[in-house]
């Protein structure tokens, strides 16, 4: 396989990734705004999204005002905003289309209809009443992209590169997200008497990940709290977004490619530690060496996971 | 019928009584109730769309992306029509190989005076880096798409050869896929032969002339200049139907006079190259030093034996349109036979008296560039107003050279589906010929489509679309 491909195929998947989570955040984003809460700044959830998205600084430039409306079409549609829904679809159908005698025919379908119908969506048309069907819309199509992938896709190093870029997205996303939000999940919150302000956030986090029903049946006899929330996204196994699923994915996933290729990498070996660092740590250590400190180290590792993963290959 | 007879019709005779090889597809397409058509046509567009089968239009701003209208009734061919066809174009392409060969060894045809010297050594297509180099089986164009028009029962006139990187193959085969998931009933009752062997047939092809054809296994590539090209679905199709790896320039690289691809392992050596770049742009070392889409050293390694690319570079000598009038004489030069397929008459601006009677005419006869393609840069006088033909009657007084001329050619017309049902629509055809260890006409080829009424000019980039093309087995 080229490495300009073994590239495409992961940045195809990692572009689907990041759409589908920017979706997630404007959801958050969209169900705070229509909500009421007492004592609060309307702009939080809104201001939580674009956090998240690292594009505060951008929107700024181009609005005035903090609103949904604006919110949405910028992390929809802008052409300007790096992050926004329509360019991580346009560079995953661009890589999709460099690839495209690598991809099966339902995966290249299921990318390029997304593409077409996003495109043919006029910006206006999506006014606030119509934005959860639409983000609701772009969530299915994400899904069929993973399902198109996982159900049609030789079990080759292109299958292996195409999970690799998957996860390093979903990875960084969990992480970026716990990151910017650290102060809530510190075990001081617990106290917190009322809850308004963390809570909201609290639930924020869990709906950004899709973890809030799930965070019920993994804790079943515990009320939301700032430790098991961290707990839950960082080191439990079982939650798909969670950092130490992701790695385990991504160390496994390494060690198929070491296999198909027969020989053994130094990106194995990185996400090898990472996996088994996060499997043998306690959330009560993580506190004591400090939550900010963990989070900001680990986007570091997995950045430069990612890099030597294209190294190792030859990613163009 | 009233009928306009000034064109033929490849579907209905004199008397508006269908031909025999139409004879089945008139009576389905009689009996078919009056949506029927648009309604296909609309699934087809579908099909179309979600497969990505588009290309890119230059120079719009938006929406790079453009499918190619398709029209869902068939062009046919009939057996003997065919094997008349195919065996002149298996004479041109012949000639055409040899023609390249000579002019870039001993230039016997100069000698002879059949071809005026300065016409090639002058010619900006002559590369003068091919001189003496002999490639693989001495074939220099492996894949030709020679265009053809009709215009009447039996004159067929070539109008371009296309000896350097002719497209539209895909568009051949994805319209017999479509056309046989949206009317399986006509492939019973119609014995069209079939086209689908040939990315088989391009891949023996392009394996054939391998520098080492005694090796067990050759790595063939198609180079492409990336996915902004307009033609870019077709290289990544015939790349995926042949089982080889697309490439783009950045891909490969030299070493030591081979040329290699970069993979996730090891280098992997590459012995056949179907470009689909042009020649200026295939290695900044040798020719366009600017190109970021060639390989560095690519010319050496191939003037060494070490790979061979197809095309050949220089290729561009043989379907020159300043050379093309003389491709009769060269047929005759080099089989010592007279050629199957007419030329089109034509006048070289260049020379006076040809000018003057061009001028003279300019509302009856059709001038182009001589290195214009895709419909862009010519005048046909009949459908042209006064006005754009006293513009295009000054730049042509300016640079005659630059143009020549041919007479308004009363292009066969097919039954078409139109927003009022079926009318007649002016067609060409281009047949994909390859060359290798063998000449390998396809049965069949693209045929494209004038869509308005009354247009000659079936180029996709100005309003073209493009029908499947049946030729009948006996």
């Amino acid at each position: 396989m080229l490495g300009r491909t073994a590239s495409s195929l992961f940045w195809m998947s990692r572009y689907h990734e990041r759409a589908q989570n920017v979706t997630r955040l404007l959801e958050v984003a969209y169900r705070g705004a229509i909500m009421f809460h007492s004592g609060q700044d309307h702009g939080t959830h809104l201001t939580f999204a674009l956090a998240n998205c690292s594009c505060e600084d951008t929107y700024k430039q181009k609005y005035e005002e903090l609103n949904i409306r604006n919110v949405s079409q910028f992390m929809l549609f802008s052409k300007d905003n790096p992050t926004s829904v329509r360019n991580c679809l346009e560079l995953a159908r661009n890589n999709a289309r460099a690839v495209r005698t690598s991809i099966t025919a339902e995966l290249w379908e299921a990318i390029n209809t997304t593409w077409i119908e996003f495109i043919e969506t006029s910006p206006q048309s999506i006014t606030a009443e119509r934005l959860p069907d639409f983000l609701a819309w772009v969530n299915q199509r994400a899904h069929l992209f993973r399902g198109a992938l996982l159900n049609t896709v030789l079990r080759n190093d292109g299958y292996y590169f195409s999970q690799m870029g998957n996860f390093v997205e979903r990875v960084d996303n969990t992480a970026r997200i716990l990151h910017t939000q650290y102060s809530s999940l510190l075990p001081d919150s617990d106290i917190v008497e009322d809850g308004g302000l963390e809570r909201y956030q609290w639930t924020a986090i869990l709906r950004a990940l899709s973890g809030r029903r799930s965070y019920r049946f993994a804790y079943p006899h515990a009320q939301l709290k700032a430790f098991n929330i961290a707990e839950f996204l960082i080191l439990r196994l079982e939650m798909p977004r969670s950092l130490a699923h992701c790695y385990d994915w991504l160390a496994d996933t390494a060690e198929d490619l070491a296999e198909f290729y027969g020989s053994r990498e130094p990106s194995l070996d990185m996400a090898v530690d990472i996996s088994r660092e996060l499997s043998e740590k306690q959330m009560r250590e993580i506190y004591q060496e400090g939550l900010y400190e963990f989070l900001e180290n680990f986007i570091g590792k997995n950045n430069l996971f990612a890099h030597q993963l294209s190294e190792d290959y030859n990613f163009a | 019928m009233p009928d306009d007879r000034t064109f033929y019709n490849e579907m209905l005779d004199e008397n508006g009584g269908p031909r025999p090889a139409y004879a089945s597809l008139a009576k389905w397409l009689e009996d078919k109730p009056p949506n029927f058509l648009s309604k296909k046509s609309r699934d087809a567009e579908m099909i179309f769309r979600r497969l990505g089968i588009t290309f890119a239009v230059y120079g719009a701003e938006e929406a790079t992306e453009r499918l190619i209208p398709f029209d869902p009734i068939p062009r046919i061919i009939s057996a003997p029509e065919w094997r008349r066809l195919s065996a002149g174009i298996d004479q041109r392409v012949r000639a055409l190989n040899a023609f390249m060969h000579d002019v870039y060894h001993r230039q016997e045809i100069l000698r002879a005076g059949v071809v005026p010297e300065e016409l090639i050594l002058q010619n900006d297509a002559f590369l003068p880096e091919m001189v003496g180099f002999t490639p693989a089986r001495k074939v220099y164009a492996h894949i030709i798409g020679t265009d053809l028009v009709r215009v009447s029962e039996n004159e067929f006139y070539v109008l371009e050869d296309n000896t350097r990187t002719p497209s539209g193959v895909s568009y051949m085969l994805e319209n017999r896929e479509t056309m046989m998931r949206l009317f399986p009933e006509l492939f019973q009752s119609n014995r069209v032969a079939t086209v689908e062997k040939y990315p088989e047939l391009l891949r023996t092809t392009l394996e054939s002339v391998a520098p080492d054809s005694a090796k067990s296994t050759q790595t063939v590539v198609v180079l492409t200049p990336g996915i902004y090209n307009s033609a870019y679905f077709e290289h990544a199709f015939l790349a995926d139907s042949m089982g080889v790896e697309l490439v783009e320039g950045r891909d490969l690289f030299v070493d030591s006079g081979k040329v290699f691809m970069r993979t996730t392992r090891d280098p992997k050596q590459v012995d056949v190259i179907y470009r689909r770049i042009d020649d200026a742009f295939l290695d900044p070392l040798t020719f366009n030093p600017d190109s970021m889409l060639g390989v560095p050293g690519l010319f050496d390694a191939y003037r060494a034996g070490n790979v061979t690319i197809c095309n050949a570079p220089g290729t561009g000598i043989a379907d020159d349109k300043a050379i093309y009038a003389y491709v009769p004489d060269i047929i005759e030069f080099y089989t010592g036979q007279k050629p199957i397929l007419n030329n089109v008459p034509t006048w070289n601006c260049s020379r006076k008296e040809d000018l003057a009677y061009v001028l003279d005419n300019l509302e009856d006869i059709v001038v182009k560039e001589v290195h214009g393609s895709g419909g862009y840069g010519m005048l046909i006088g009949p459908t042209a107003s006064k006005r754009e033909i006293a513009e295009f009657r000054k730049v042509l007084e300016t640079n005659p050279s630059n143009y020549i001329a041919q007479p308004t050619l009363a292009l066969s017309a097919c039954p078409t589906h139109v927003a009022s049902g079926v009318a007649p629509r002016h067609v060409d055809l281009r047949p994909f010929v390859l060359i290798g260890d063998q000449v390998r006409i396809t049965p069949g080829g693209l045929t494209r489509v004038a869509l308005k009424k009354g247009s000659l000019v079936v180029n996709s980039s100005q309003g073209g679309g493009t029908k499947d093309t049946w030729v009948l087995e006996d």
